[in-house]
């Protein structure tokens, strides 16, 4: 195997770091408006993720540092290719970062009002949006002979890339409440359980086209061994939800988000942004690729920090691991 | 869309908008997590209570500080692909090694320790708290390191070679790119800078408070207990502030002045533009003040000190300094075009080096004079010193007390002086970015070359406009609030955690454990968190 394929694995595992951890973020941010009844439910549901979604979205600034480091090719035509819609995501994580810092320090309604709407669409807007980019990525889109994109914004509307937002919408949206209730405690809980499993059955149904149309479109064995693991996965999440284990019904929903990332990878290698010009002039993990020694660093590099990461950010969900209700929410909190 | 702007005209802007308003928030952030973390291992230490109300205030500025400094910093990862994916495909192979470190290393531990710190008052050992904060210093300090790594590599670059396919840099060794003079003399440069930004950050604020306390003084006024321990907190912030002032402006200005020998030898354009020195002289003098034309080639206008620039280059009063028209024209026989092709704005590069250093040795005087006046013992006769609670008396000699006049002025200037270093950083960067052109990789790459080739003139007008106006509102919002937080001062009244949380596994029987419930374990599962967003 070659040092380029184990860094496509990579930025594979990165990508699926920050959905499954942002996935519930978002999840959590479009439940502010979808489950919680008032403002002290609101608080609820954002304290479930307020020590945490820091340190979640650092895994998108490592998938791209990464992207940038191991594949600068497919990094440059990404960024730049996909320049409005990650315009779109940077403002939305912009506002909703300072939102979450910001919300509590006047008790002003308006000023709270107006951050929690903030918080609502720019954990909305992202969460689709990914799925476009990612469904478009999958697709192929118009990248000329040297390497740019030729395309323009109409290029990345179409029905396939709507279809992808829509999945990583409502799967987002599933994690989060299946979150939301292993993470809270009284009404609102049951409430989470009961809203997950309708979220559940909508996510399966537009995953189950998104994925059979991405297999027929440009699957192989392996894409199709992830589909099947993915909808397993989602079903169990339901079950699993449904029976009141929501510790299983989580990691099951989160097996969900990393088949179906893992899914679209093996649909993209050994590409890495298909052109839909010409076959030739697609960006690949060979053609896109830094050079051995940078590869042969950044491996040692990852090889020992991811772990550690990964040890440091576990010991910090375990200190938070007490489920929060109303009760837990301070009056006076700025 | 079409503008009559060169492609790379709007993305510059984009790039020196945002960068320049991240960098409001950066010194800041990196200063300020290592002064609440030194406040936190104080009361850790001792107990007091005015460290823990310390903490609490500094760490509440910080908090809000640092809120933007995240979120503006995820546009600086993505823009180098979006506006400059030329550049990106260039110099990913050496440059995108850091940055990705950075993320890996630094940026994890920032964000996952500063959330354990925020919402783990009462969930963490006291030790283990204050650690969580100090992770966060060395975080952010390690963050600064890296993006400054790959910073030096553009301004001076070192272990890569040219691969011949496919024209782009690729590395060769990078421990020459971690390593390499520029890359320390600069992090020492910037991280004793961003310690003088938060020592006046502090300063300012501390003023503030001492002086309205003053004022209820002189008044006649008993000072409320409350206010009192106010003065408390704010007069140990001040003194522990100005000393790191005096250290970091110290370190600040010896680094600026080996950072000004590696720019005369890497990139002498820069520094005979930052003189506006047009021919090559020796010996060469120090301009105070000039005014010139980059079309006429010299200065209409010019106050020098003779002998100072040879002496800042080389350490020697007479050596020769090379002038701007003698570079540009071994730059231009060297890489071809014109030798105007070759010379940076000089009105940028001369002023911005002079409000750099004019602002920054400012806030440095500032931090002297006050460390000197406000001290507690030294020199100073018994009945002159000033209590732990007290606004402590601005002292000249051993006896002699500043008039009330300059007493209240200093503590003004230390409340105006509060966003000098603010001023001189940027003016740095915009010097040290703007006297890199036409580079943006220095030798290798030019900025015109580096712009993206697929995005449109409309795309950048869009993305500049969105970014300058959330930026200007969220500039806003954020003055508002730091200060509201800042006037309100440390809240006195709250009490430090009593006792440690247990850090390990409930065992059966143990309060809160499941099974092993008793009445009190009910109510502290139920106790309101002490820190909710």
């Amino acid at each position: 195997m070659h040092l380029h394929d184990v860094w496509f694995v990579l930025i594979a595992v990165l990508w699926t770091g920050y959905f499954f951890l942002e996935g519930f973020d978002f999840g959590i941010g479009v439940l502010t408006k979808l489950l919680a009844r008032d403002r002290t439910e609101r608080r609820v549901l954002i304290n479930t993720i307020g020590p945490v979604w820091d340190g979640n979205e650092v895994w998108l600034l490592t998938a791209g540092g990464a992207t940038f480091a191991a594949f600068p090719d497919w990094y440059a035509t990404l960024f730049s290719g996909f320049y409005l819609p990650l315009l779109v995501i940077l403002v939305c994580l912009i506002v909703r970062g300072v939102a979450f810092e910001y919300r509590h320090k006047r008790s002003e309604e308006s000023w709270q009002r107006n951050w929690e709407r903030a918080i609502f669409w720019c954990s909305l807007i992202p969460a689709f949006l990914w799925g476009a980019v990612f469904a478009n990525m999958v697709r192929g889109v118009p990248i000329g002979a040297d390497k740019n994109f030729a395309g323009n914004l109409l290029d990345l509307i179409n029905p396939y890339a709507l279809l992808g937002g829509l999945v990583t919408l409502t799967l987002f949206t599933f994690h989060g409440a299946v979150f939301a209730a292993l993470k809270t405690v009284g009404d609102i809980r049951t409430r989470a359980r009961r809203l997950a499993g309708w979220l559940g059955l909508v996510t399966a149904a537009l995953a189950a086209a998104f994925l059979v149309w991405t297999q027929l479109d440009s699957g192989g064995t392996g894409s199709l061994v992830a589909m099947v693991i993915a909808v397993l996965a989602l079903a169990g999440a339901l079950v699993m939800n449904g029976r009141g284990r929501e510790g299983w019904a989580f990691g099951l929903s989160g097996v969900t988000i990393a088949a179906a990332v893992a899914m679209l990878f093996l649909s993209l290698f050994p590409d890495v942004m298909p052109s839909s010009l010409d076959a030739e002039w697609s960006l690949t993990a060979e053609n896109a690729a830094s050079s051995p020694y940078t590869l042969k660093i950044m491996t040692w590099i990852a090889g020992v920090m991811t772990p550690v990461v990964l040890a440091y950010q576990a010991w910090t969900y375990w200190v938070f691991r007490q489920r929060i209700g109303t009760q837990h929410i301070p009056v006076d909190a700025h | 869309m079409d503008l009559a702007l060169a492609p790379e005209t709007l993305a510059r802007w984009q790039f020196g908008i945002t960068t320049v308003y991240h960098y409001l928030f950066v010194p800041l952030t990196i200063s300020l997590a290592a002064f609440t973390a030194g406040l936190e291992t104080a009361w850790v230490r001792t107990g007091k209570e005015k460290y823990f109300h310390a903490t609490k205030f500094w760490g509440k500025l910080f908090l809000i500080n640092i809120a933007m400094g995240v979120v503006t910093g995820i546009v600086q990862e993505f823009q180098f692909g979006m506006n400059w994916s030329d550049y990106s495909r260039f110099v990913g192979d050496v440059f995108g090694a850091p940055l990705a470190m950075e993320a890996l290393i630094a940026f994890f531990f920032e964000s996952t320790f500063i959330g354990l710190w925020i919402f783990g008052w009462d969930k963490l050992p006291k030790k283990i708290h204050c650690a969580c904060i100090w992770i966060v210093a060395i975080g952010t300090t390690l963050s600064a390191y890296f993006i400054l790594a790959a910073n030096s590599w553009m301004q001076h670059p070192v272990g890569y070679s040219i691969d011949k396919a496919t024209g782009r840099a690729e590395l060769t060794d990078m421990w020459a790119v971690l390593t390499q003079n520029t890359t320390l003399v600069v992090v020492f440069h910037t991280l004793t800078a961003a310690f003088l930004t938060g020592a006046a950050f502090v300063v300012g604020i501390a003023s503030y408070h001492l002086l309205r306390a003053k004022r209820a003084q002189d008044r006649g006024e008993e000072l409320p207990e409350k206010q009192r321990r106010q003065v408390g907190a704010m007069r140990s912030s001040l003194r522990a502030a100005l000393v790191i002032a005096v250290i970091a402006g110290l370190g600040t200005a010896i680094s600026g002045d080996r950072l000004g020998k590696v720019m005369f030898e890497q990139q002498p354009m820069k520094m005979a533009a930052a003189e506006a020195l047009w021919e090559t002289e020796a010996p060469a003098p120090f301009s105070i003040f000039a005014i010139g034309d980059v079309s006429e080639g010299h200065n209409s206008v010019e106050f020098s000190v003779p002998g100072i620039l040879s002496f800042l280059a080389h350490d020697n009063f007479s050596a020769s300094v090379p002038g701007i028209n003698d570079i540009a024209e071994r730059e231009a026989k060297l890489y071809g075009g014109e030798p105007e092709d070759y010379i940076p704005s000089i009105f940028m590069t001369f002023w911005g080096f002079r409000l750099m250093i004019g602002f920054g040795m400012a806030s440095f005087a500032a931090g002297a004079i006050g460390l000197w006046t406000t001290r507690r013992k030294l020199w100073l006769a018994p009945d002159k010193r000033t209590g732990e609670y007290e606004v402590p008396r601005l002292m000249l000699t051993k006896n002699r007390e500043m008039s009330a006049f300059f007493t209240t002025w200093s503590w003004r200037i230390g409340l105006l002086t509060m966003g000098f270093p603010l001023i001189a950083n940027s003016f740095g960067w915009i010097f040290t970015e703007m006297g890199r052109q036409p580079w943006v990789v220095y030798g290798l790459m030019r900025t015109s070359d580096a712009v993206s080739p697929g995005v449109s003139q409309t795309e950048v007008v869009i993305s500049m406009s969105v970014f300058t106006l959330l930026y200007g509102v969220l500039a806003v919002i954020e003055v508002k609030l730091l200060a509201k937080y800042a006037k309100a001062g440390p809240d006195v009244d709250e009490k430090p955690p009593a006792k440690d949380p247990k850090l390990r596994f409930p065992k059966p029987g143990d309060p809160g454990a499941p099974g092993g419930g008793d009445a009190a374990s009910a109510e502290d599962a139920d106790k309101p968190m002490t820190f909710a967003y």
